[in-house]
């Protein structure tokens, strides 16, 4: 029943607001600078009940006197967290360009090469107005997912909305998953958050699509500090899908989201992500900061929660979705493809906390570099000491495209129960210039041999990505490694 | 078919082909022998377009067209198959993977459509069971974990499959043992046609009982030293290359 992408694709074309999905921002704007005075003006602008604001509160007094972390392997310039602002309407419609042609033509092209339609182009692009001129849909797609949600007692919608519907839910899991002070980034988005997305899905009940941000697609503007919330009660089974193929055009730097899951006895809990903000040019000049805090609590038995990723966008990337197997039984899965090209930075891999008895974890990770790409590798399994019989098993391949990037490995590994089985294997590989010259003795395009030898690398990553979401992501790796070659 | 003219060729700045000229029509099979170093390879991966093989003077024509003005891919497309003396392995791309594509890059290449799933599998079936290869070895990864003999059997497979019209075979005996040498020959006189030409570079006459050959050339320091018939070919394996090489 998974919906199918190419409907959402037209969703998205048709129409741009829906009624249940929009979000209540109001036309003002802070102004730059960040103090309780204004995560006060935000929680109020948003109508929240006091411990919300409290909970704002103690995470921005604790951010302050937290520094940002130094150890990962990437290098940027300092932020200047008072030049931001923290509340803001969406700037699309004053800021954006009027028309394509005010568009960066390189930005054009890549959508040309992955056959978006013109108008999701504008839309993506962040074009005026197009999300209000285009013809409304009388026989609304999203009227119909959202009725076949609701009669599965699903409740897909933004976290503001279910802070107000569902305050109950809410108090209980937000924060409990990814504590208020759990990193500098952590703290510092659970202080401003403003978008983000919630989902429930009742006991027993698998939720009858995947559920996709394609879907609250009034949030074209990608919220600079995203919170996600998902719960997946007991016997619950989603799939969830963030992200899009297309770059997309965005005026924050600085992206700090979080994403919390939390999955109970015998839940499943499938997160796919496909990232592809804007990278920089080829100088790294612009481009996202990206860095997000996302993990997922098994919190009951037999729990399974699974991570997939495939990240080609934004210039620095910070990342390491995580697992903590709580509950006994519980399985933990990292599947995840980084490509870093031209100035490129990212440090992404992942943690495993096997807490509970008998649980496993699986981490395949892998990493492309080309360009001058800078690219590492870290992940930690901890084995606490009354997980009995804890199974971990990590891959993680690099690929290197060209002689001026660079691959990097960061396994960390803790084990306190000796019963604990754990198996690492890493290779390092690159494209060399014979495997390319045999291709094209056979007729084959030296682009199509690169695409040909990364897909091949990234296989049992795009295995675990849904059907549709897997050939867009093959589509994306072949146009993000246009040039890495020759 | 082939024509070429006085090739002067250098690799890493070392002259290695000095003036070599031959002519290949339609439906000959020419043998080139000769000694270690005395520029088979390099003639092959010239024809082929291997970068880092510069051609410093005199022309290759391939049905009137200008070779050496074409990528290694349009080579291949307009029907030049070079067979690898050192087939490579790319882990994590499969055979079928790498024959699908090359089968429509040739195909779009000529404006064409891509091939069907099914006549693509029956294609590949039909195809393997001349050089004896159990069809299922071809959802590995290409050449990964290939013996010396079944890398050079996907060698001639591949050339099955893609039917090209010039067939250049570096070296496609060495290291096969005698049932393997006669499965490989299968492969190359399925091939042979009016339409078609091979050139097969080799150090042996072993070879040659397979395949018989119209002309056999010996290359010495970069040139064509002595043209001949099938011969030739028995009084070189008798008085070894010296006699040719001091003249």
């Amino acid at each position: 029943m998974a919906a199918n992408l190419s409907d959402v694709r037209q969703l998205v074309r048709n129409q741009k607001y829906s009624a249940g999905f929009i979000t209540d921002i109001e036309a003002e704007k802070v102004p730059p600078g960040l103090s309780e005075d204004v995560i006060r003006l935000i929680s109020a602008k948003k109508l929240e009940p006091e411990w919300l604001l409290e909970f704002r509160l103690k995470a921005y007094r604790r951010w302050l006197t937290m520094t940002e972390p130094k150890w990962a392997h990437v290098q940027f310039p300092p932020i200047d967290y008072q030049s931001i602002s923290y509340y803001s309407q969406p700037k699309s419609h004053l800021d954006g360009p009027k028309s394509l042609d005010e568009v960066d033509p390189k930005l054009l092209e890549t959508y040309k090469k992955l056959g978006i339609p013109l108008k999701e182009q504008e839309m993506l692009a962040g074009v005026q107005n197009v999300a209000v001129d285009v013809v409304f849909d009388s026989v609304s797609v999203a009227t119909t997912f959202k009725k076949k949600l609701a009669e599965a007692g699903v409740i897909f919608c933004p976290l503001s909305e279910a802070v107000r519907e569902r305050p109950d839910l809410v108090q209980k899991y937000l924060g409990s998953v990814v504590p208020f002070a759990d990193n500098f980034y952590a703290a510092l988005n659970t202080a401003v958050f403003t978008e983000g997305s919630f989902v429930y899905i009742p006991k027993g009940v698998r939720c009858p699509m995947e559920l996709s941000t394609y879907f609250r697609i009034n949030e074209r503007n990608t919220g600079q500090f995203e919170r996600t919330l998902i719960i997946a009660e007991e016997g619950a089974y989603v799939s969830y899908l963030e992200g899009c193929t297309a770059p997309q055009r965005d005026e924050n730097q600085l992206h700090a989201a979080v994403v919390e899951l939390v999955a109970l006895d015998d839940a499943q809990i499938k997160y796919s992500t496909v990232q592809n903000w804007y990278p920089g040019d080829e100088e790294g000049r612009g481009g996202i900061y990206n860095f997000v805090t996302k993990r997922g609590d098994c919190r009951g038995a037999r729990s399974k929660i699974s991570w997939t990723q495939v990240e080609t966008g934004s210039a620095i990337t910070w990342k390491y979705p995580s697992c903590i197997l709580r509950g006994d039984d519980s399985v933990g899965e990292f599947y995840s493809v980084a490509l870093t090209n031209h100035r490129q930075q990212a440090d992404t891999g992942t943690k495993m906390i096997h807490v509970g008895k008998n649980t496993k974890s699986t981490i395949v990770s892998k990493g492309i570099s080309a360009g001058r790409g800078q690219q590492s590798y870290r992940g930690l399994v901890r084995v606490l000491e009354g997980a009995d019989n804890a199974r971990n098993y990590t891959q993680c391949d690099s690929l290197l495209i060209g002689d001026q990037c660079g691959a990097h490995t960061f396994p960390y590994t803790e084990v306190r129960n000796p019963s604990a089985r754990l198996e690492h294997e890493a290779t390092t590989s690159k494209i060399a210039e014979d495997q390319l010259y045999y291709c094209r003795a056979r007729g084959i395009s030296e682009e199509e041999a690169v695409s040909m030898i990364v897909n091949g690398f990234c296989k049992e990553v795009f295995k675990e990505l849904p059907m549709e979401f897997a050939v867009e992501a093959q589509k994306l790796l072949q146009v993000s490694l246009e040039g890495a070659v020759g | 078919m082939l024509n070429i003219k006085d090739l002067h060729a250098t690799v890493d700045g070392k002259e290695i082909l000095k003036g070599l000229s031959l002519t290949v029509n339609a439906g000959e099979v020419h043998a080139i022998m000769g000694p270690n170093g005395s520029g088979k390879s390099t003639l092959a991966h010239v024809l082929a377009g291997r970068e880092g093989y510069s051609v410093t003077a005199g022309s290759v024509s391939f049905d009137g067209k200008d070779l050496l003005t074409l990528e290694p891919e349009a080579r291949a497309c307009e029907g030049v198959f070079l067979g690898f003396q050192y087939p490579v392995e790319i882990p994590g791309v499969s055979n079928l993977t790498l024959l699908k594509a090359a089968i429509n890059a040739r195909r779009k290449y000529r404006g064409g459509t891509e091939i069907e799933a099914g006549d693509f599998l029956a294609w590949i079936r039909d195809r393997a069971k001349i050089v004896k290869i159990d069809p299922k070895m071809l959802s590995r990864g290409v050449n990964e974990g290939f013996s010396g003999g079944e890398k050079k059997r996907n060698e001639i497979l591949q050339m099955l499959i893609l039917e090209p019209r010039l067939m250049i075979l570096d070296e496609t005996d060495s290291g096969l043992d005698i049932d393997a040498l006669k499965v490989v020959s299968d492969g190359i006189n399925t091939l042979r046609s009016p339409e078609r030409a091979t050139v097969l570079v080799t150090h042996y006459q072993r070879l040659l009982d397979y395949v018989q050959p119209d002309f056999v050339h010996v290359l010495a320091r970069g040139r064509i030293v002595k043209s001949g018939g099938p011969e030739l070919a028995r009084e070189l394996e008798e008085k070894g290359y010296g006699w040719l090489e001091a003249a």
